[in-house]
């Protein structure tokens, strides 16, 4: 018995490592005229119900640039996806392959995870190629001076975070009477979850409020305990910070437990058809922000619709066209588009490498007149970026679930930067001298 | 014909109990730490080093320190990544607070705060065995998670609860490119792995199998049980705490307390268990499995050129590597380890077997 498996057994391993040699030799494509996006999403596991809408809008807009403009000035987009889970050693194995394809190796990294964003931080700086995290990853890198490559575009948490606590406050009928009121928050307990309780401390010891942490350990289902404290401690609002099947577990909870819906605001993450419809008519009333893009159709949607979905290209279904994490993808995905075009300004139109896109990622300048012709009306708020701010924006608005679809609310908030900025450059400091950084020079290297 | 120890006679007591014994062994082994040390780092992609190697060498460290406690004591451990991340912070907070440490002190120094810690939990061994001690380690896990994730004072009260680490130096040698991790790490392990193989077949090991056997057996023949069971979680503690030191600093670079879950504490116990308990050879085995063939298997419908969507390529990934673990542990319940030994028994026959 043994003697005959021993054959298949060592076939099998000489198999596999000649695999794994085959793994690594990565053959150098010929100089093509193609820039290459890397897409690091997640299709499986406890994120996938969000993970796959992004995806699809993020990849519908690379079609949709192929096949209307057909590249970006002539240069074709290529991509590959790449699936990471949601788990931080696989988003970094992925990392690793794609940074090197395409004739210019890849051009910028979304990686989709906080998780994620912090461990391939630290080999940006070797690499040299810009993450774009926009919504979230490390509030402290908006200063470009330290995270010389890190882009959280349109935002981050202490700003979604910070603009939370002002619409609390707006409805109390001012930030000053929120004393003695109290805030819940409701988060996943990784570094994604963690990130805001920074400024909403802060802004605890300026107006007076209780924060209630109430953390929910990975992947959020079980939140039993989290809602009984909830059910003790009443507070007067819940911020949830969750993803995935978190966010219509805790919609479940609080109607379990009987918590006012319409005192429930969640961050941009936690406010997709996703998170709300498996909640059922409990999740009628639920707030959350609304980044960049709220749900709907505009210009662009007729033209993904119409290039890429009535050709059979489309990505995903085509009922997602519109959905809020579809519309966030494409947007996403834009803002990296829009990021090569400016960098071919300077560094001519062929494809670029990481280091080039950078320039681009930080002479950025989407105004109204941009967004118009891009097709982007409604679906993304004015963003300019600069060296030192690689933020370029900071403003969102809220929506509210009303039981078919998201329904946006008036009145665009902007964080506050008196309190944050002090902060973002303490946080930042400390990263540059715990890791040994050399700052930019931002007034210098403008001047190239 | 080639494998066969004809005509090499041991006339010293040294050349009996050197570690490989037989010539070929030797040779064989040379080699390959030559080939490990010269021809890899010149010819093997920055890729392969990153996402295969580095997390192979570091896993196979923890994994011969686990197999100490679980496959040579028999005192069953599901809280091993809790050690690790001990390892690793304590490293973290010794480099943050005392800079001037070189990062070998500091190793050491992680190595022994994480000792302490296992012996700590090593505790319960002394009255609860097999499946009910397995369950009071889980405690160690759970306890190491919350610790990390609500005492900030480990995590130098960063807001996310994430830690960075800059790159390592070691007498003003960067080790920050894949290559020179690579070598360090290969280095490191082969340090300890030498020493594991000479503890397991010393006095302390002997010990340790003792009580893993019966240890009533044990303890009449004059084996203290508070000191083998201890000293087994301290060793075993040691070696995984240095791995988790070393898989924040070289390879991670930056993490969260979730880089130590539960999941790395079953898959180390994966590893040694398809690898081999009680073989210091399974542990690579084993960490080599574990680390490896989940990339390979997700990279191979793309090599293969068969187009699949990335959804379907990572279900089909958990099959098969499910599978496979179920495959293996039918051909050889005692692991890869097993087989490779019963090849070389073959080896030793060819090409004239009885």
């Amino acid at each position: 018995m043994k003697a005959k498996l021993k054959p298949a057994v060592l076939a099998a391993a000489l198999a596999v490592s000649a695999i794994v040699a085959a793994v690594g030799s990565t053959s150098a494509v010929a100089q093509a005229k193609e820039q290459f996006f890397p897409v690091l999403s997640y299709r499986t596991g406890a994120y996938a119900p969000n993970g796959i809408p992004f995806a699809n809008g993020f990849v519908d807009y690379l079609k949709l640039v192929n096949a209307r403009d057909g590249g970006i000035n002539g240069v074709k987009i290529t991509w590959e996806e790449c699936e990471t889970g949601y788990a931080t050693d696989r988003g970094v194995e992925c990392y690793e392959r794609l940074k090197g394809k395409g004739p210019t190796g890849a051009t910028l990294f979304h990686p989709l995870s906080t998780g994620i964003t912090f461990a391939v931080t630290d080999k940006s700086f070797v690499d040299k190629i810009p993450i774009i995290t926009g919504g979230y990853g490390r509030a402290d890198s908006v200063d470009g001076t330290v995270f010389g490559w890190n882009f959280p575009l349109g935002g981050t948490y202490w700003d979604a975070a910070d603009i939370l606590v002002q619409h609390v406050g707006k409805i109390n009928g001012g930030v000053d009477k929120l004393k003695g009121k109290k805030i819940a928050l409701v988060y996943h307990d990784s570094p994604y979850g963690k990130e805001p309780i920074a400024l909403l401390e802060e802004r605890a010891k300026m107006h007076g409020y209780q924060l209630l942490l109430l953390p929910v350990t990975h992947p959020g289902v079980e939140q039993k305990a989290t809602w009984l404290q909830i059910r003790q401690q009443r507070p007067d609002y819940v911020f949830l910070w969750g993803w995935g099947v978190m966010n219509s577990t805790s919609l479940k909870e609080a109607v379990a437990t009987g918590y006012p819906r319409n005192q429930m605001y969640g961050v941009w993450w936690s406010g997709a058809e996703p998170d709300v419809v498996p909640a059922g008519d409990g999740a009628k009333g639920y707030h959350a922000l609304v980044f960049l893009a709220p749900a709907g159709q505009g210009a662009v949607h007729k033209d993904i619709l119409r290039h890429v979905h009535d050709k059979g290209q489309g990505t995903g279904k085509k009922e997602e066209v519109g959905e809020v994490l579809y519309n966030r993808g494409m947007t996403f995905a834009m803002m990296s588009v829009e990021a090569v075009k400016r960098a071919q300004v300077r560094y001519g139109k062929k494809p670029l490498k990481g280091e080039e896109v950078r320039w681009g990622l930080e002479n950025m300048a989407l105004d109204a007149g941009a967004i118009k012709r891009l097709g982007f009306e409604g679906f993304m708020t004015p963003i300019s970026t600069s060296c030192v701010d690689h933020a370029g924006g900071r403003s969102a608005r809220l929506h509210t679930w009303d039981g078919r679809k998201w329904a946006v609310q008036p009145g665009m908030y902007e964080a506050d930067q008196s309190i944050i900025k002090p902060m973002i450059r303490a946080s930042a400091e400390k990263y540059a001298a715990e890791k040994k950084i050399v700052k930019r020079d931002c007034a210098k290297e403008s001047q190239q | 014909m080639f494998y066969r120890e004809n005509g090499q006679f041991k006339s010293s007591y040294a050349a009996d109990q050197q570690l490989l014994p037989i010539l070929q062994d030797r040779v064989f082994m040379i080699a390959l730490v030559a080939f490990a040390f010269v021809v890899v780092p010149l010819v093997v992609s920055d890729y392969l080093f990153l996402s295969l190697l580095i997390p192979f060498l570091i896993l196979a460290l923890a994994a011969i320190g686990l197999n100490l406690v679980v496959g040579y004591c028999g005192q069953i451990s599901i809280g091993h990544a809790a050690f690790m991340a001990v390892g690793a912070y304590a490293a973290y907070n010794f480099v943050l607070r005392v800079p001037q440490l070189n990062f070998l002190v500091v190793l050491v120094l992680a190595g022994l705060v994480a000792a302490a810690v296992g012996m700590l939990f090593g505790i319960p061994s002394l009255r609860i065995k097999g499946l009910y001690l397995a369950v009071a380690t889980l405690g160690a896990q759970f306890f190491m998670d919350w610790v990390f994730a609500r005492v900030k004072w480990f995590t130098n009260y960063s807001h996310s609860g994430s830690v960075q680490t800059a790159p390592v130096e070691l007498f003003g040698w960067s080790i920050d490119s894949p290559q020179e991790k690579y070598v360090f790490l290969l280095a490191v392990l082969i340090l300890f792995t030498v020493i594991a193989r000479n503890l397991v077949r010393g006095h302390i090991g002997r010990a340790w199998m003792a009580m893993r056997d019966m240890d009533v057996a044990a303890e009449v023949i004059g084996i203290r049980p508070v000191y083998a069971k201890l000293s087994a979680f301290a060793v075993s503690s040691f070696y995984v705490g240095v791995a988790g030191a070393l898989w924040g600093f070289v390879h991670l670079g930056s993490w969260e307390p979730a880089a130590f879950n539960l999941t790395l504490s079953l898959n180390l116990l994966f590893m040694i268990i398809i690898g081999g308990m009680g073989s210091i050879l399974g542990s690579f085995f084993g960490a080599a499995f574990i680390v490896m063939l989940p990339i390979v298997l997700n990279q191979l419908p793309t090599l293969l050129g068969i187009p699949m969507s990335t959804a379907m390529i990572s279900h089909l990934e958990f099959m098969i590597f499910g599978a496979l673990i179920v495959f293996f542990l039918i051909v050889e319940p005692h692991g890869l380890a097993r087989l490779w030994a019963i090849g070389k028994e073959k080896l030793r026959l060819w090409p004239f077997p009885h």
